[in-house]
């Protein structure tokens, strides 16, 4: 249990305590005591689709819901559900990426650690809904207090009959499990995780067959983020309807961003789709630090785009930040001042691109690699304008033929950065 | 099925990808990793087309026909990809043709003719890679190696020797054997599964080295004589010297699929051995000489009579071998029983 002196301290920073829906007990409830949980009303969902809903009421519910995955893809998850629902397999599995892996992104990290058991009732939810009967929670290795926490949330399921076999006499039977991952970012891409659940090198599959339909152990199976599931439970409760009033049109709910860099108050916050960068920036991240003023935001990561000034009023959300060929991606916030240099920064992003690369594939193995040697030889005033260009011709090549969403990824980085911030590239070149 | 290909329909088998359908046809598209028996990896990439009405580019190897479909593989767009691709590949090591064992046969070379790529624009080579020249028979030289994984996936799905795999990651991926041994070291039964399938240099034939170009060379199709499984296999002969050079699989072959044993492939250098007998030798007073066929048969045939008649057919008896064939394996039984008269007559297999 947190102290009180904690939570009057979170009140000084006028943290966003009223539109929390994913993190709304996050730092309020004891997340090791499944009692404290369910005097807030949790489990109440769980109970409800068991015991008033059909798996399809509850997959057209979300459906409805517009819930869109929130590990940086959005696509629909009542689709996604509603692919693998009516198939019908002796093994269905739902899988949740807890793989967190994109720099500057912990916010799934801290609603595991927040608040345990939203997320295996989001789980739980999911598999009724698909008619799975075993789940596992694929986690990062380096998430040990998340890994020891929802342990203990599985053993107090289980204990309390929330959890196992003919549960609340439902005749539904789930089990979940965890599985801890060794530290490969290619392992958050949805069959590079099956492959490495499944004991194999970490490298992405073919699609199709899709997961849904051909999955880990070659069965149907659904794999959310974890932000995705931990908003389930909550649009059970509430209804779709409730869930549509937040947000904006097409991309409902809320976002839980992670602010990082040159603000005040990094850290953690959830807010409405919508919401414009200043806000965040300004409001949950406490403004400037130090006064200097904001030259760029890498949102969404290192697969993510720099922002410049000019972007800082547009709506967050993934619809809208599409149409100006950015992202929202995981929703990290990387906040940088007047003083930040852009070369440096997207010579560090390419780095990690780099060493992420599974070697799987052929532009993206070689491909990240001649990247990083174009920008290292910029950085060290080495470079033309012609390498300017010729690093998105490159990226573009990767873009359009590389495997999976990695070598696909630094197009956007790279291009943003050199169209957003080219003064910075061209006082490097002589 | 029809499947229009730059525009021209051609009719489609329905389980075939674009790849099959265009290459059966003559359509040349780029093509690193596939294999007819490992299958589509989709691994590097090069196969890409662009398909009416589907965004961005699609790789051939993988994408299964369906009816209708347009499909351009020779594109301006398409090209520029292939050979950004292509590029990336020939940057990423030492592909040097001039005197590469693989040169007139090298799935990468053919890529960059089509392509018209004259030389890697990216330096990626890394020279920390030695070449591993510790098996008997295969020489591994990494610094050509493209990571196509058909050497991966023939050694562990097609022959199931489980020796090669990929160690390390992105860029500084590699095969390796076992646990990361030299090959010499390894597991490996030096089969040469993995030399016959690799598209490029990186895996060899270590004794064919500096012996001949391969469009110097004569290929003759023939079958193992080494055992009863009767292997189809190909002999690259140089006819000047009159020597065999190297041997492969025939890859449409039903009983071995293109699959060789290390006998099969590498034990042929008998053939030309001075010790090799080429006539049958009877020994008299200790000594051998040289006898022709009939001689030698008339002299074994004679020495049989002779114990049959003075001891009975029983006193003989007749064992085959496993690995000649059941022909051969029948009319021995038949010269046993019928004209040695005895049912004394067994197959190394029982015992």
């Amino acid at each position: 249990m947190k102290s009180k002196s904690h939570i009057a301290d979170t009140h000084k920073y006028n943290f966003n305590y009223e539109n929390r829906v994913v993190l709304k007990n996050s730092g309020i409830i004891d997340p090791e005591n499944i009692e404290e949980y369910i005097g807030v009303g949790g489990y109440k969902a769980w109970e409800k689709v068991l015991t008033q809903m059909k798996p399809m009421e509850v997959v057209e519910e979300v459906k409805v819901s517009g819930l869109l995955g929130r590990g940086g893809a959005a696509f629909p998850a009542g689709l996604k559900w509603s692919f693998t629902a009516p198939l019908k397999a002796e093994q269905k599995y739902i899988v949740i990426n807890a793989d967190e892996g994109e720099p500057g992104t912990f916010k799934d990290r801290l609603i595991m650690e927040g608040d345990p058991h939203k997320l295996l009732e989001g789980t739980m939810i999911a598999a009724y809904a698909v008619g799975a009967s075993k789940s596992y929670i694929y986690i990062r290795g380096e998430y040990t207090l998340c890994i020891s926490r929802l342990k203990k949330a599985i053993v107090q399921a289980n204990e309390y009959g929330i959890l196992g076999e003919n549960i609340f006499d439902s005749g539904f039977n789930h089990e979940i499990e965890i599985k801890i991952g060794a530290g490969a970012y290619v392992c958050g891409e949805e069959t590079a995780l099956i492959e490495s659940m499944e004991g194999n090198r970490g490298t992405p599959r073919s699609k199709p067959p899709f997961p849904g339909v051909e999955g880990a152990w070659h069965k149907p199976t659904v794999v959310n983020n974890v932000e995705t599931i931990a908003n389930v439970s909550a649009i059970i409760n509430n209804g779709a309807d409730w869930y549509k009033t937040l947000g904006v049109e097409g991309c409902y709910g809320t976002k839980v961003y992670t602010i990082m860099g040159d603000v005040e108050l990094p850290g953690l916050c959830e807010a409405e789709m919508g919401t414009s960068l200043r806000t965040i920036i300004n409001k949950y991240g406490g403004g400037m630090k130090n006064g200097k003023q904001f030259k760029a935001a890498l949102v969404g990561g290192a697969a993510g785009v720099f922002l410049s000034n000019e972007m800082l009023d547009v709506k967050m959300d993934f619809n809208t930040l599409k149409e100006y060929e950015a992202v929202l991606g995981s929703g990290a916030i990387l906040v940088m001042n007047e003083d930040v240099d852009i070369v440096e920064m997207l010579w560090s992003v390419i780095r990690f691109f780099r060493h992420e690369s599974c070697g799987k594939c052929n532009p993206c193995s070689n491909g990240t690699t001649v990247l990083y040697n174009l920008i290292d030889k910029i950085r060290k005033g080495k470079g033309k304008e012609a390498d300017l260009d010729e690093l998105i011709r490159i990226s573009e090549a990767m873009f359009l033929t590389s495997f999976c969403a990695l070598g696909q990824s630094p197009l956007m980085p790279i291009k943003s950065a050199i169209n957003n911030f080219k003064e910075d590239f061209l006082t490097k070149i002589k | 099925m029809i499947v229009y290909l730059n525009g021209k329909a051609y009719e489609a088998k329905p389980e075939e990808t674009v790849l099959q359908l265009a290459l059966r046809n003559g359509i040349y598209i780029p093509n690193l990793c596939f294999h007819e028996k490992t299958g589509k990896a989709a691994k590097c990439r090069a196969c890409v087309v662009e398909i009416e009405g589907v965004p961005g580019l699609k790789t051939s190897c993988n994408l299964p026909v369906t009816d209708g479909m347009e499909v351009t593989t020779n594109s301006e767009k398409v090209l520029q990809a292939q050979r950004m691709v292509v590029d990336l590949a020939l940057s990423s090591g030492q592909h040097d043709c001039l005197s590469c064992e693989q040169n007139g046969n090298c799935e990468l070379q053919d890529a960059a003719y089509y392509l018209g790529i004259e030389r890697p624009s990216f330096q990626l080579y890394d020279d920390d890679y030695e070449v591993d020249d510790s098996s008997e028979f295969i020489r591994v030289d990494r610094s050509r190696c493209i990571s196509c994984g058909r050497c991966v996936v023939g050694c562990n799905e097609t022959v199931v020797n489980e020796v090669i795999n990929f160690g390390n990651r992105g860029f500084d991926t590699k095969i390796i054997f076992d646990d990361n041994l030299v090959m010499g070291t390894s597991a490996c039964v030096q089969c040469g599964e993995c030399v016959q399938l690799c598209p490029v240099g990186c895996l060899i034939d270590k004794r064919a080295i500096g012996s001949g170009r391969t469009w110097e060379l004569e290929k003759v199709e023939t079958v193992c004589p080494y055992c009863g499984v009767g292997c189809r296999l190909e002999v690259h002969i140089d006819r000047k010297q009159d020597k065999i050079i190297r041997v492969t699989g025939v890859e449409d072959s039903p009983t071995n699929n293109g699959m060789l044993c290390v006998k099969g492939r590498y034990g042929f250098d008998f053939v030309n051995s001075e010790e090799r007998l080429t006539t049958p030798l009877i020994k008299e007073n200790g000594k051998f000489r040289e006898a022709d066929w009939d001689e030698a048969i008339a002299l074994v045939a004679g020495k049989f009579s002779d114990i049959k008649k003075e001891f009975g057919s029983d006193s003989i008896a007749g064992l085959a071998s496993a690995k000649v064939t059941n022909e051969e394996n029948f009319v021995f039984q038949k010269l046993i029983r019928r004209e040695v008269g005895t049912n004394n007559v067994d197959h190394c297999a029982r015992l």
